[in-house]
């Protein structure tokens, strides 16, 4: 509708329809405003790549912005062609028929090599890039994690440390973490925007990456690659935390928790043992002793439960004794049919495993 | 044959056979069958609309409970495989059927009893793939069903992973048939004069994409195939439990699937290469450049896959290697860019539907190309990798691109199918609706990746900074929606009282034009004689684009070798044009029924899904496979009755 009235405006002279597209500043603006926006949209959130924390994330964000930059200038110079030429070249009725020329090869030469000297500048930073992110750290100051992705949650173990946690992987502040991501069942895809980029978790075999966090806080990641019904809320957290607080937090996840005092406790230590809870769970200490769900042992010390779905809470964590397949569907751990009582001693139990 | 039947000899008397439906269902005829592929895939694509609105409905808000996640992965994974192969290819290949005939001179495809029955088996493929909805569940581990979690131990909960190898074997069936018909076409069947540099941009893409068809398709055949074995006869391919990898599963898948989405933009480019020379009043800029960084382009499709595996861990020189060969992919692409931009310039350019998608495609698809460079840096691409950037990437290529350039096709040469012009004013508001709708929709999603927004994820938390772009990219898609309603309304208001087009209604270049509006059956009366590169603007306007246009006859061919054209007059009297026949359909229900008959037999004795086939093994393949023979057999022996003598 806007070219019509437009193509009225500008009937009379060439020069009036070059002149339309100064005429027309409120489109630019809107244009320009629509392009801001969604530039300051970034950076902002949990989860986003463009607020790395770590030097791999600093790496890969920054060539992001480099190539991300560079489109932006072929993209206003290519999309402010085409307008232009779309624009003054519109008809007109004293057009006759425009001459027919079928090419210039001259110009296909310029615009076969601009993009050609583009990407060059493109591909140097990338093959570097892929060389310092692939190169895994070694030696004794490195921390050595192995990530594993399950139907839906994730599950950390630290070889060296002989600590195994789920949901939550600690890691000391400005120290290079070598992480080997593996798989239990299907494809998942493990990724801390934040930290570094990408990796996907696949059956048999054990890919590499590293990476770091330089700024002490908690950090969001997830499962990327649809691993069925729960692929939504295969979610998990990292903490980065000072070199003491990680000591200390290694040093807790080491020892074995202590048999519970408290008498709702005790109860409930004696319904895990008894129930099928001891099939799937280990808790370091006692007879459990199963690998299919996540280990336990020290629970209490989780700030969230059902693969980081939920905060763990009391009320949370009887909901979700109450019929995981309901809070988190297609959970793999059944509705046991505990009554409130049962769940509300192991609710105790669980909490006191620190 | 008896002489008696020599003198029903015509296309006349087999039009008098099959009246209504059954002139449908039985014909050969290319546009026919071109109109019943692109309704068909219209069909399609507003069921893969209506699976895409659910989809958005679902993450308008956190949280959202409007499906369950079980279904919320089965419409995700049903509108990527409609879209691409029961939407957008076929819509493609309605427009190979009608236009690449009429574009090169030919009368009929170089095989229309083939013709037809790759649209039966499309249509049943299609509705095969459909009907899981109804049988338990629709298939649900993504268009790209990476194994394993498309086995057994891990999808038993419906037939969905069944429905879906086995329709998309059908569906392969069915493009692979139409890549060699449209192939044999093109090289056999043209003018005299028509030589392969002369031949419209269109029917290039057209000889280019059928190539890519014919070398992709095997490979995920390979795939589904292995696929079946493993859920069906318990081998194990991709069974990591027996010491297979699964990885193998994404080589193969895309092997196929880069060239695929080639399959899908290459016949978008070429009708966008027909339109704007048309509209501008200029030759293509560049025709030989544009032709050959097409083929560029299909060649280089072949050494990409891994692109999409960035994030499998493949290893850096793997990884180096695949972002260069991408990277490269870029050049051809943007050569065609700039000359299409070329041919606009100094044009006189009328601003008609046609023109506008055209125009949307540029813009469009350029953001998509740049996106694309930006994840073709393995580094950026471990950020952007599984994120909504990619889907926002991939909308902006395959809807921005491919639809758009599809639209533009149906509004150019919707008036040469019907012989009435759509409306133009409805047609304006459409693009318009369109544009905006999916910039409102997609450009977002650029955003809510680089936030860290995974794809295919049924339910997001608040809080995690992605609710606003959610929610503006649903209100995006439902003004696709309505877009598409003024599209449908227009389409039915137009084919009854649109403005009659006449012949050549957009002054147009390429010979469709100089034939009547709907053409008759044979086409070209005569078959023309091909002189120049657009050959029928240089019969109006002469080479140096002097003169007043007008519609002229073609020059036709002639000669003692032409013997039988030189009899028929201008109404095609005597022209041998092949019969109606039902064994294409029949022989298409049969290989429909013989490959979906592990399922049909499943389903009738009640077993659940993955159970193997027991004794007598899916009896219902058998009775497809004897219909399959009867159709086959006919079809060979099928006696031809329209010589003329």
């Amino acid at each position: 509708m806007a070219h019509r009235s437009s193509r009225r405006l500008g009937k009379e002279r060439m020069a009036s329809r070059v002149h339309l597209l100064r005429r027309r500043p409120l489109v630019w603006i809107l244009l320009a405003g629509l392009l801001a926006l969604l530039i300051s949209g970034c950076g902002t959130g949990p989860q986003s790549a463009l607020a790395p924390a770590g030097p791999v994330g600093m790496r890969e964000a920054g060539l992001y912005n480099l190539i991300f930059w560079m489109a932006v200038v072929v993209f206003v110079l290519v999309e402010g062609l085409l307008l232009f030429t779309a624009l003054r070249f519109r008809r007109r009725t004293s057009d006759g028929i425009p001459s027919q020329i079928h090419g210039n090869t001259r110009l296909e030469i310029v615009w076969t090599i601009i993009p050609v000297l583009i990407l060059i500048v493109i591909a140097v930073p990338t093959i570097t890039t892929i060389a310092s992110a692939s190169t895994i750290p070694q030696g004794p100051d490195v921390l050595k994690v192995t990530v594993i992705g399950h139907q839906w949650w994730w599950e950390f173990r630290y070889p060296d440390l002989g600590i195994v946690t789920a949901d939550e992987m600690h890691i000391p502040v400005g120290t290079k973490v070598a992480l080997t991501v593996e798989s239990a069942d299907v494809i998942h895809s493990f990724w801390v925007p934040r930290l570094a980029g990408k990796i996907q978790a696949i059956p048999r075999r054990q890919n590499e990456m590293w990476l770091q966090g330089d700024e002490i806080g908690e950090f969001y990641g997830q499962c990327y690659q649809l691993c069925g019904t729960s692929h939504a809320n295969m979610r998990f957290r990292v903490f980065v935390q000072s070199k003491a607080d990680f000591d200390a937090w290694v040093k807790d996840q080491q020892a074995v928790p202590a048999p519970p005092t408290d008498p709702e406790a005790a109860k409930g230590a004696q319904i895990f043992q008894s129930k099928a809870c001891v099939g799937c769970h280990t808790i370091a200490g006692t007879n459990a002793k199963g690998t299919i769900g996540p280990n336990l042992t020290h629970f209490g010390s989780r700030t969230t439960i059902a693969g980081a779905m939920l905060e763990k809470t009391d009320a949370n964590l009887a909901m979700w004794l109450h019929d995981p397949p309901g809070v988190k569907p297609g959970s793999i751990m059944p509705n046991l049919g505990l009554t409130d009582d049962e769940i509300k001693a192991l609710v105790a139990y669980l909490d006191s495993l620190k | 044959m008896a002489t008696a039947e020599h003198a029903a000899t015509t296309h006349q008397p087999d039009r008098r056979r099959y009246e209504g439906i059954w002139s449908w269902i039985f014909t050969v005829d290319h546009k026919k069958i071109g109109v019943m592929y692109g309704v068909t895939a219209v069909c399609f694509f507003l069921i893969g609309g209506i699976e895409a609105l659910l989809i958005r409905s679902q993450l308008m808000f956190p949280n959202g409970k409007v499906v369950s996640p079980d279904q919320f992965n089965e419409l995700f994974t049903m509108h990527g495989t409609t879209m691409i192969f029961l939407a957008l290819m076929p819509l493609s290949v309605a427009f190979f059927n009608i236009v690449v005939p009429l574009q090169i001179g030919a009368r009929d495809v170089a095989f229309p009893r083939l013709n037809a029955f790759s649209y039966w088996v499309y249509l049943f493929g299609g509705l095969l793939l459909n009907a899981s909805y109804l049988f338990g569940g629709a298939p649900n581990a993504g268009w790209f069903g990476y194994a394993n979690l498309t086995e057994v131990p891990y999808n038993h909960s419906s037939y969905g992973i069944d429905f879906w190898i086995l329709g998309l074997q059908i569906l392969g069936v069915s493009s692979m048939a139409g890549a060699f018909n449209f192939l044999v076409t093109i090289i056999n069947a043209r003018a005299p004069g028509m030589t392969f540099m002369r031949m419209p941009l269109f029917t290039w893409m057209t000889l280019v994409t059928s190539f890519l068809l014919i070398l992709a398709f095997p490979v995920i055949t390979v795939a589904l195939v292995e696929l079946m074995f493993d859920r069906l006869f318990a081998t194990n391919f991709f069974n990591p439990a027996a010491g297979a990898e699964p990885i193998l599963w994404q080589h193969l898948f895309w092997l196929f699937g880069h060239p695929e989405v080639y399959i899908l933009i290459l016949p978008a480019m070429g009708i966008i290469s027909d339109v704007l020379p048309t509209f501008a009043r200029k030759p293509l800029f560049g025709y030989p450049v544009v032709a050959y960084s097409g083929v560029a382009i299909a060649f280089m499709s072949w050494g990409v896959w891994a692109h999409h595996m960035f994030s499998a861990g493949l290893g850096p020189v793997a990884n180096a290697v695949f972002s260069v060969t991408t990277m490269l992919i870029a050049v051809p692409t943007g050569i065609k860019i700039f000359n299409w931009i070329g041919t606009l310039w100094g044009g006189s350019i009328n601003f008609k539907t046609p023109l506008l998608f055209a125009l949307g495609f540029i813009a469009m698809f350029t953001i998509g190309g740049l996106s694309g460079v930006m994840l073709a840096s393995p580094p950026a691409d471990w950020l952007e990798n599984d994120t909504y950037f990619v889907v926002a990437h991939i909308h902006y290529v395959l809807f921005g691109g491919t639809i758009f350039g599809l639209f533009a096709g149906i509004y150019y040469w919707f008036p040469k199918v019907t012989g009435r012009l759509l409306d133009e004013r409805l047609g304006q508001i459409h693009f318009w609706l369109m544009l905006i709708g999916m910039n409102v929709t997609f450009a977002g999603m650029h955003v809510l990746g680089m936030e860290g927004m995974p794809r295919r994820i049924a339910t997001y938390p608040p809080g995690m900074g992605w609710d606003t772009w959610n929610f503006i990219a649903t209100i995006g898609a439902f003004t696709i929606a309505v877009g598409m309603l003024v599209f449908i309304y227009n389409f039915f208001a137009s084919v009854r009282h649109g403005q009659v087009a006449g012949p050549d209604p957009w002054d147009g270049r390429t010979l469709e034009w100089s034939i009547p509006s709907p053409p008759p059956p044979y086409n070209f009366a005569r078959i023309p004689i091909v002189r120049a590169r657009d050959p029928f603007w240089v019969q109006k306007y002469g080479d140096a684009g002097h003169g007043h246009g007008r519609v002229v006859p073609m020059p036709v061919a002639g000669g003692a070798h032409d013997a039988e054209e030189a009899r028929a007059d201008e109404h095609g009297e005597g022209i041998h044009m092949p019969d109606p026949s039902y064994y294409p359909i029949v022989a298409a229900l049969g290989l429909a029924v013989m490959l979906a008959g592990v399922i049909l037999t499943n389903l009738i004795l009640g077993n659940p899904p993955g159970t193997q086939p027991a004794w007598p093994p899916s009896w219902v393949a058998f009775v497809g496979l004897l219909v399959f023979l009867y159709g086959i057999y006919g079809w060979a022996l099928e006696p031809v009755s329209g010589h003329s003598s």
